[in-house]
């Protein structure tokens, strides 16, 4: 029992980060139909923002020794900034452009940001050394599990929450949800279209930011490669879930959270190391299975 | 309806351009002589391989494939697998069938069984995914990647697991690349003119009208993945004998996300793209990187901070994305304006413009 209850929050809080990270993708792909591949670089900048200025491998962390309180808008803040930055200066160039010339101009600018690290702080992994007391376990229904993974699925539903109400309850969610579904007939309508967008980019950073703050206290490093994992099974998660659809990115990457963990634990242990493999069979599929995606909207179906 | 001979005629000045400017290449390369630069040169003639063979599939069909550079995988290892000496081969891979493990061929029939291997993968895999179309195609062709990536990276009595193989025969000159380049070139050129290369641009130009026209548009698609394959497995074997080394990490994401841009900046829709991204890009690569090493402007040298040829590389492509979102070319053709046989347009596009001066 208490091993059960173990692989549900294992799966839980792993799901949480491939959600978050599903949600920030399929926020902007909602609105202006980009894939965006420098969102794993949105995370890793938002990681080593909190070393900055400091470059040494054991880092004397400025931003991170601020309290808590100051630290996670600050966080927070950077991420939407980079977010509604990009966009400023380089998508609204491509707002008429076909999907592919956009999708490459969103894994260069991914590909300046990480030279950019890189070339500051090196491609050494640093230490990072947040709130390392979450990672004591706490006792659940006789099962010990560390606090962080609970705050982590906590945050998460707390986000998802707060998310939701916005998107449901207020002004701006309602013309975010009408631009989702149809951008055009949203714009004739009288949503104003920059407007949208930059709430979409500054909402899909500070979901960034979220995820390198979660990644960075789980694994007390900074390594320039953390947030591109993430965004991978992110974006997969975005796709299968069905494109434009928010509540379906959630699900499927709380599904292949779900997977990874469940998976690691029941393949025979010759089997183990190709888990990967087995993961990404069954998004194969899945797609398969359901190409236009599990919770597919209405408006982006396929004629042909 | 144009006859067959007469679209060879129209189009084939386009073969000859690109051709004769992949020779001009080599030979200004080999009159330069220096070995570092022919090495950059060679690696460009297989990058030239990639693109084209890539473009064979993403080009003709429309789809974004992000698993291409698995087929270079398979052809890159089977080379291994057939090249280097069994001596070598019982000690670091002793998980290999016993006619590979005994196997010591020439490396051009080594080429020509890595592509084909990569070609049977792809019959097999593209007989299920090529059913798929637009964004769910590219995240299926991404998951085989990842496949093929994580089983090459943990078979390790077979492929070394993530370290890396030595002992492949160094048989990739700059001839033999060059070679190979003009090959994928020659093969694409005429799968574009072919039957189902037009049938296949059809369905990515109007979907629906092809496919009410009576064309099959997952049976075109599936053989040109085939096809593309073939020639990015060859690629990846050519790489394999120009390296002498393999390892899988060597063929993921990194190569997967140069080639694609490298296609998108050129032009995803024209093979001339293909091959001229990858010349334009390869060059501001080189350029930056002598920049970075330093240039000697009369007693004082002048060089770029070490890491900014990257930052560098990726503004340069999304400015020329920015001025020219369908590409350098973009999406025509190169052809000789006082071409004489035959005139007219080709796919559509009136090709009365000339832009052979895009490098």
């Amino acid at each position: 029992m208490t091993a059960v209850l173990q692989v549900i929050f294992d799966a839980l809080s792993l799901g949480s980060l491939y959600a978050l990270g599903a949600l920030g993708i399929a926020l902007i792909f909602g609105v202006m139909r980009l894939v965006n591949f420098a969102h794993g670089d949105y995370i890793s900048f938002c990681v080593f923002a909190m070393l900055w200025p400091s470059i040494d491998a054991a880092a004397i962390v400025f931003a991170g020794n601020l309290p808590t309180v100051i630290l996670i808008p600050l966080i927070l803040a950077i991420g939407a900034g980079l977010s509604v930055l990009s966009e400023i200066l380089i998508f609204r160039r491509f707002r008429n452009a076909n999907p592919a010339t956009m999708m490459i101009a969103s894994f260069a600018l991914g590909f300046v940001i990480k030279n950019f690290l890189l070339m500051l702080f090196s491609s050494r992994p640093k230490s990072i050394d947040l709130w390392s007391n979450l990672s004591l376990p706490v006792e659940i229904a006789g099962a010990r599990i560390p606090l962080l993974q609970v705050i982590t699925i906590i945050i998460t539903i707390v986000i998802l929450l707060g998310l939701t109400a916005f998107l449901k309850r207020t002004r701006f969610g309602l013309e975010m949800r009408a631009a989702a579904e149809n951008f055009t007939m949203a714009r004739m309508l009288g949503v104003k279209a920059n407007r949208v967008i930059m709430l979409a980019f500054a909402i899909s950073g500070m979901l960034a930011a979220a995820i390198g703050l979660i990644l960075a206290t789980q694994s007390g490093t900074a390594d320039i490669q953390m947030g591109v994992s993430v965004m991978l099974v992110a974006f997969i998660a975005t796709v299968i879930g069905g494109l434009g659809s928010l509540p379906g990115a959630v699900i499927a990457g709380f599904l292949i959270g779900g997977a990874s963990v469940l998976m690691q634990v029941i393949l025979p242990l010759d089997a183990r190391p190709f888990r990967d493999a087995f993961v990404y069979g069954a998004v194969i599929a899945c797609l398969i299975w359901r190409p236009q995606g599990l919770f597919a909207p209405k408006s982006t179906k396929q004629r042909v | 309806m144009a006859k067959r001979s007469s679209l060879i005629a129209r189009t084939i000045s386009t073969l000859i351009i690109l051709i004769l400017l992949l020779i001009a290449i080599a030979v200004v390369t080999k009159l330069v002589g220096s070995r570092p630069f022919e090495r950059t040169v060679v690696e460009m003639f297989i990058r030239v391989m990639l693109v084209a063979g890539l473009y064979i599939f993403v080009g003709n069909s429309g789809v974004i494939s992000f698993g291409h550079i698995g087929f270079m995988c398979l052809g890159a290892y089977a080379a291994a697998w057939f090249t280097i000496p069994p001596a070598m081969k019982g000690v670091s891979l002793p998980g290999l069938p016993s006619f590979l493990a005994h196997a010591q061929l020439h490396f051009l029939v080594s080429a020509a069984l890595a592509g084909l291997l990569a070609a049977i993968f792809a019959l097999i895999v593209g007989r299920i995914m090529m059913r798929l179309s637009g964004i769910a195609a590219s995240i299926a062709t991404f998951a085989m990647l990842a496949v093929i990536n994580t089983v090459y990276s943990n078979w390790d009595s077979v492929t070394g697991g993530t370290g890396s193989i030595v002992g492949i025969p160094f048989n990739t000159g700059i001839w033999t690349a060059l070679g190979g380049a003009i090959l994928v070139v020659i093969i694409a050129y005429l799968y574009q003119i072919s039957r189902s290369g037009l049938a296949l641009r059809a369905g990515r130009d109007e979907a629906t009208a092809a496919a009410a026209s009576g064309i099959d548009i997952v049976r075109e698609r599936l053989i040109a993945f085939v096809i593309s394959a073939f020639t990015i497995g060859v690629a990846g074997a050519l790489y394999a004998h120009f390296l002498g080394v393999v390892n899988p990490d060597a063929f993921y994401l990194g190569v997967t996300f140069i080639t694609l841009s490298m296609l998108v900046v050129g032009g995803m829709n024209s093979l001339s793209g293909a091959v001229l991204g990858v010349i334009v890009i390869s060059t501001i690569i080189q350029l930056l990187r002598w920049l970075e090493k330093g240039i000697d402007l009369g007693g004082t040298t002048i060089a770029i901070p070490n890491g900014l040829q990257e930052i560098a590389i990726g503004l340069v492509m999304i400015v020329i994305l920015m001025f020219r979102p369908s590409g350098l070319t973009r999406n025509r053709e190169l052809v000789w304006r006082y071409w004489p046989f035959g005139k007219g347009s080709v796919n559509g596009v009136a090709v009365s413009k000339t832009i052979e001066n895009v490098r």
